[in-house]
């Protein structure tokens, strides 16, 4: 009963988050219900006994991604969202989609024996200890492929968000070392932050 | 005590709500956020599981997607700063052509 309580608690907040998401037209307040929505998941995660897998998203997930969501919404300056044609378009055809999508997910979950078995509160046992032995023996593999991928991403991120010229500037600079010199000379380069 | 469905019917009801965002939002990083949302509702559903059947990998699980969504995140919200560098709009409506 407790637990059918709670998960009626944080599910509720989390579909409420969700809807909010769609129903905001300004990006920062629906950055702001995803965080809602990734908070009461962690709770969730919680209920269900996955400690491990609740603190991890707190941390990647409200901390982490949805700080840089919010960093480049601020830094975008992005405004409310425009209206256009072509999105009513979008909305006739994906109304229905989602109905048909919504109805199938429903048929496939509801009445299976497989999804009636009961869990109680904190059923899944996972100490850090166990899940760690899991992540560095069995998974070791596939946990250093993802530090790979994590370094391919960073990369890729500094490489696509500097400006192109900064990346070009080493080869073709439009001032000539001398002239650079008679520039300081005049006191009129800006030295150091110059672009 | 409760069914597991219960946890599967929350997950899909945050898929779905992705979905509707992926499909009527006009903002490209509102879009981005829906896929996020989606990543959310697949990843309950995974411990969900993961609590039927007392498997911890379904955990592991979880941890990859979340890091492979970090990964995505940043690449995802770069290529959205050079977008928004070249185009001046985050409607995704204006950003039809690959080359300017």
């Amino acid at each position: 009963m407790f637990h059918l309580i709670l998960f009626l608690f944080f599910g509720a907040i989390c579909v409420a988050g969700a809807v909010n998401l769609l129903v905001q037209s300004h990006p920062i307040n629906s950055a702001l219900s995803l965080i809602v929505v990734m908070a009461s998941l962690a709770a969730e995660y919680l209920l269900l006994g996955a400690e491990f897998v609740a603190a991890v998203q707190v941390i990647v997930y409200a901390g982490a991604i949805m700080v840089l969501f919010l960093i480049t919404i601020m830094l975008l300056n992005a405004g409310k969202e425009e209206r256009t044609k072509g999105s009513r378009v979008a909305t006739v055809l994906g109304i229905p989609g989602v109905m048909i999508a919504a109805v199938l997910v429903l048929w496939t979950l509801v009445g299976r024996s497989s999804t009636t078995h009961l869990v109680s509160i904190g059923a899944l046992w996972g100490a850090p200890k166990d899940i760690a032995r899991l992540l560095f023996h069995d998974f070791l593999l596939p946990f250093e492929v993802t530090s790979i991928l994590i370094l391919i991403a960073i990369m890729g991120a500094v490489v696509l968000a500097s400006r192109p010229e900064a990346i070009a500037r080493p080869h073709h600079s439009s001032r000539t070392p001398e002239e650079t010199r008679e520039l300081a000379a005049a006191g009129l380069a800006e030295t150091g932050k110059d672009r | 005590m409760i069914p597991i469905s219960y946890y599967l019917v929350l997950s899909g009801i945050l898929f779905v709500c992705g979905v509707l965002g992926f499909l009527i939002k006009r903002n490209i990083i509102t879009i981005f956020m829906s896929i996020e949302l989606m990543l959310n509702g697949v990843n309950l559903s995974f411990v969900a599981f993961a609590a039927q059947r007392h498997a911890l990998s379904g955990q592991v699980f979880v941890f990859f997607v979340m890091v492979v969504a970090a990964a995505e995140a940043a690449v995802g919200l770069a290529i959205i700063i050079a977008v928004y560098r070249t185009r001046e709009t985050l409607n995704v409506d204006q950003v039809n052509l690959l080359k300017l």
